[in-house]
């Protein structure tokens, strides 16, 4: 990750941080991410996107950051990015370190520096994420023409590598074509082309297999595991997809109603959920096993935004919810085991599967609510009205 | 132990909630968002519309202008037929408030009449091309296939003719005879004009509605379930198609307005004695009359003008209403 | 892309067969192609009899047609009953058309893509509402009343420019340039707005933005280029709006161009010409618009490169 214009492309670069100029990693952490708060301002109300979420990113690892549409995730995403459209939406608190220094504060123009070159991302969609009218080769150079000041064909030149690099087949003759000129996984290696074409730090991959057939995913999914290993880069995984997730990452991050729930090393949060919300999610997975039963899915919907039920979030539709968590101020994110975090009054029981923790409200009674028409404040609707602005997050 | 089950949707404020021992039902946990109720998009339309001044503002305009061409006997008693020549071209004055013109008719009176053949013109050329473009549209759309072909390239064929050429053309060969044809039955003319060569707009846009929606999902069960055409089209198609269809319509009947007076203006639309400011503005317009009369021309242009302007601002207005990334 | 030229022509074909048939259906078939050739009045026998013969209006209608279509691909588009070749008379007077045309094309696409842009990225802002304000008044205002009154205002009142634009010099054209534009630069403008500010909630956009690339080049060139395809298509329509108000603009001006002598036969009742200059213009209009189409082709890979 040198700053010199000739490695830009295909072999990994071993002498790393202690050459990148500016930006120099503190002891292997490389984000920080404090206790950020995001709101968006719109006609019929604010709605709060993002409540308070911390967490770090060191190099060589794999953050999965794991919610349902509406948690938020792809709006920490672009936060961290900095491309969040404002208005409507306004980072009200919270900060982002990057090489310990808050990137929040930076001017316009710096930030924009630090976007490409050091934090990268990657869309969903590749087909509307590329821009239709150019050639993909052209996409790609235009991060060396413009970060680095290349002319056409030396940018060229590495554009081509880095396709190579991706894995697309004769990308020396496919260097000309355009976007919808390629399969759906293609498009998405060339957008990882892209993403990684100056060695950033920290790539961010916002569902990057969501578009994608199984088999593909796969495919991409290993992908960009081989790139972080040779660049030793930092890579936030956001998904929805607890299937996806379980292979690659070394730490998830539980996001809901704009709040991290639990945060943990990957397996340990499959073995055994410290969160109710994690366990809904985990329990909701179709088993064989379980053939002939009901699908136990977590019943309810994600809260309206800008109606947040106060206290846990996800109180109204937690099996364990008391009286403490429908009440300010909302569980902390907290260290309830060795290297385990989360926002729960009673993840020590839960961990600890202990019978003092009570069922008090079953999937039956959170969707009898519904049922008798108690409105519930639902997120899907204020989707449909456009209300909360969340890029990348569809209706589902 | 208190338990709401009220569920008025006025309320914000939020219910802290028990349950009672045996852990049955509770209240909802916070009451709904003020005002929430089922929305159709009739709701959020009109909600969007009532807001905005400038709904307010065309609507009145058109209003004025329709009651001005359905009962022209409301704004002013005097007779348009009725020459005055010793008092051709005076400038405005107490007894003719916007003058006379050059054959010492009022032309005050004859703006408000010249009101209603623009009125009816734009509304039958609107409505024979929605509901013309509109059919074949939806046939061309639902049916695709040789029949989608044949109606698209025969719209393609009417599109390579500009519509004022072709109004030019057809009222050339078929003319208004001055005095022999009546009125209504000039203004259908024109309107017909008009309506052939405008309607592959709408069937364009009907028929690119149609093959939007069609493969939805929702369609494909219906049709699963047996339903019959026209009820597929019916409730499924034409309401989602409706929006756009509604307002192209109000700004192609500013546009209509506009191409009827052009028409009037070179001669060959609505003839004398029928009035039309287009007729009016043709009258008022050679370089010394302009001189000589300049208030012959200003009142019916601003007539026209206003008239156009507020079917084009009713449409410019809907559509922002209806576009959800604005709101 | 060859392929694809390839078939927008032939495309084209059956379109010009349609259009230049209905034209030959309605004027000569459904009318009365003598109408008007004898002043006021209706022609005698004689006449009628031998017009007929002499434009084979006895024949089948296919035979007609064909015949018609013959004269036409020669250049033949009748002689008026001045004696005059019709397209002798489009030939004297095209230059000026087309210069008034050219000259209202630039100041249209100049200003029109040039508000578009200012109102479509300041969205919201004051600018957008002066965009949008004055376009929709420039819209609603017929072309010969903005024409009556430019002449009266800037040329009879104030002297700004000559009142008629007789000789069709460059300055003398420059007021009903600007008035034969005026419809059409608010049409762009508008377009442009839209288009650009739906293109600015992209999502290639917020890719062009996260690979740090500055807002004037995200605008400029990654938004703009999708934009004028939108703006690229609407000239094509354009060149009917123009034709059409050109008749307006020539008549009011008094310039001697095709517009002034379709005002003119239309007068004189002389239907040769009128039926000649319309055939004409329509040709040329669906010749621009496989241009345009062409040219659209180039723009948007997606629609060539299949």
């Amino acid at each position: 990750m040198t700053l010199s214009a000739g490695s830009g492309g295909g072999a990994p670069n071993v002498e790393l941080l202690d050459s990148r100029g500016v930006w120099r990693s503190v002891e292997g952490l490389l984000l920080e991410v404090d206790q950020l708060q995001v709101e968006f301002r719109t006609r019929d109300g604010v709605a709060k996107a993002i409540n308070g979420v911390s967490f770090e990113l060191h190099e060589g690892e794999t953050l999965a950051i794991l919610g349902e549409s509406g948690s938020g995730k792809s709006v920490t995403a672009q936060a961290i990015m900095g491309i969040l459209d404002s208005p409507p939406a306004f980072i009200t608190g919270g900060e982002v370190r990057y090489c310990g220094q808050d990137i929040l504060k930076l001017s316009d123009e710096d930030r924009r520096r630090v976007r490409g070159p050091e934090i990268s991302m990657v869309f969903q969609d590749a087909l509307s994420a590329l821009n239709p009218v150019f050639p993909v080769g052209w996409q790609i150079a235009e991060m060396f023409r413009k970060h680095r000041g290349m002319n056409k064909s030396d940018s060229q030149a590495q554009a081509i590598r880095l396709m190579q690099r991706v894995q697309i087949p004769g990308a020396a003759q496919r260097v000309k074509a355009y976007p919808h000129q390629f399969s759906g996984g293609m498009r998405q290696r060339i957008m990882i082309a892209m993403a990684i074409a100056l060695d950033p730090a920290v790539l961010i991959a916002d569902e990057p297999t969501t578009a994608l057939d199984v088999t593909v995913q796969a495919q991409i999914m290993q992908l960009l595991a081989d790139l972080q290993e040779e660049r030793k880069m930092g890579l936030i995984l956001i998904t929805h997809d607890l299937g996806v997730v379980a292979d690659v990452a070394d730490r998830i991050a539980v996001m809901y109603a704009g709040r991290i729930m639990e945060q943990a090393d990957a397996f340990e949060l499959y073995a055994q959920p410290g969160h109710p919300y994690t366990k809904g999610l985990l329990d909701s997975i179709p088993r064989l096993d379980q053939k002939g039963e009901t699908l136990a899915a977590i019943g309810g919907l994600p809260p309206n935004l800008m109606h947040i039920p106060p206290g846990c979030p996800f109180n109204p539709r937690c099996h364990y919810a008391q009286d403490i968590c429908r009440v300010d101020p909302p569980p902390p994110l907290r260290e309830v085991a060795p290297q385990r975090l989360a926002a729960c009054h009673f993840s020590e029981l839960l961990l600890a599967h202990s019978p003092e923790l009570e069922v008090t409200q079953t999937t039956e009674d959170v969707e009898a609510h519904l049922e008798l028409g108690l409105e519930y404040p639902v997120a899907q609707e204020d989707l449909d009205r456009g209300q909360v602005i969340e890029r990348g997050d569809e209706l589902r | 132990m208190t338990d709401t089950t009220d569920s008025s949707l006025d309320t914000t404020s939020v219910v802290p909630v028990t349950t009672d021992a045996g852990g049955g039902l509770e209240a909802p946990l916070q009451a709904p968002a003020k005002g929430e109720k089922a929305r159709s998009l009739g709701t959020d339309v009109w909600d969007e519309l009532r807001h905005r001044p400038m709904f307010w503002i065309s609507a009145a305009l058109i209003a004025f202008f329709v009651l001005m061409a359905a009962f022209p006997q409301l704004f002013t008693s005097t007779d348009p037929h009725l020459a005055d020549l010793s008092k051709a071209r005076e400038a405005p004055s107490a007894d003719a408030w916007f003058g006379r013109d050059n054959q010492g008719y009022d032309v005050y009176a004859r703006t408000i009449y010249g009101a209603r053949a623009s009125i009816l013109v734009g509304i039958f050329a609107t409505l024979f091309v929605a509901l013309l473009g509109s059919f074949v549209g939806v046939i061309a759309g639902y049916r695709a296939g040789w029949m989608d072909s044949l109606f698209s390239r025969i719209a393609e064929i009417f599109l390579g003719i500009p519509l004022l050429l072709g109004g030019i053309l057809f009222l050339y060969v078929f003319p208004n005879d001055p005095l022999t044809t009546p009125f209504l039955v000039q203004v259908g003319k024109v309107a017909l004009v008009m309506g052939i060569f405008g309607w592959p707009t709408i069937m364009r846009l009907m028929r690119g509605s149609v093959l939007q929606v069609k493969p939805n999902d929702y369609v494909q069960a219906a049709r699963a379930l047996g339903a019959s055409p026209t009820r597929i089209i019916g409730s499924h198609i034409l309401p989602n198609s409706l929006a756009s269809v509604i307002v192209v319509s109000a700004i192609n009947l500013g546009a209509y307005i506009s191409v009827e007076a052009t028409l009037s203006f070179l001669g060959i639309g609505l003839q004398p004695p029928a009035i039309s400011w287009g007729i009016q503005i043709s009258e008022a317009s050679g370089i010394g009359m302009i001189r000589a009369a300049p208030h012959m021309l200003f009142f019916p242009s601003l007539f026209l003008s206003l008239t156009v302007l507020s079917f084009i601002m009713m449409g410019d207005v809907v559509r922002d209403a209806l576009d959800p990334r604005l709101r | 892309m060859g392929k694809y030229i390839i078939r927008r022509l032939l495309q084209m074909i059956p379109v010009i067969i349609g259009v230049t048939f209905i034209i030959y259906v309605a004027v000569f078939a459904l009318g009365d192609p003598t109408v008007g050739r004898c002043g006021e009045r209706s022609c005698p026998e004689g006449y009628i009899a031998k017009f007929r013969a002499d434009y084979n209006l006895d024949k089948p209608l296919i035979v007609q047609y064909l015949l018609y279509m013959g004269n036409l691909v020669q250049g033949d588009l009748g002689t008026n009953f001045f004696g005059n070749r019709v397209i002798d008379e489009l030939a004297e007077r095209w230059p000026v058309t087309l210069k008034l045309g050219l000259m209202a094309l630039v100041i249209e696409s100049v200003i029109g893509i040039t508000a578009g842009v200012l109102a479509g990225i300041r969205r919201g802002k004051f600018i957008d509402s002066l965009v949008t304000v004055s376009t929709l008044l420039l819209i609603s205002i017929p072309i010969f009343v903005i024409g009556s009154f430019s002449q009266l205002i800037f040329g009879v009142r104030l002297g700004w420019f000559p009142v008629t634009a007789t000789q069709g010099t460059f300055y003398q054209l420059i007021m009903p340039a600007f008035v034969l534009a005026s419809v059409s630069v608010a049409y762009i403008a508008r377009l442009m707005r839209t288009n650009l500010s739906e293109n600015l909630r992209a999502d290639y956009v917020r890719t062009a933005k996260a690979k740090g690339l500055t807002n004037a080049r995200t605008v400029g060139v990654h938004t703009l280029r999708n934009s004028l395809i939108a703006v690229v298509t609407f000239i094509g329509i354009d060149i009917g709006f123009l034709m059409g108000g050109a008749i307006v603009t020539e008549r009011i001006f008094n310039i001697n161009g095709i517009g002034n002598f379709l005002y003119r036969s239309i007068n004189q009742k002389d239907g040769t010409s009128v039926v000649g200059t319309i055939v004409c213009l329509v040709l040329i209009y669906l010749v621009v618009n496989l241009l345009v189409d062409i040219l659209y082709g180039f723009l948007d890979p997606r629609i060539s490169h299949d």
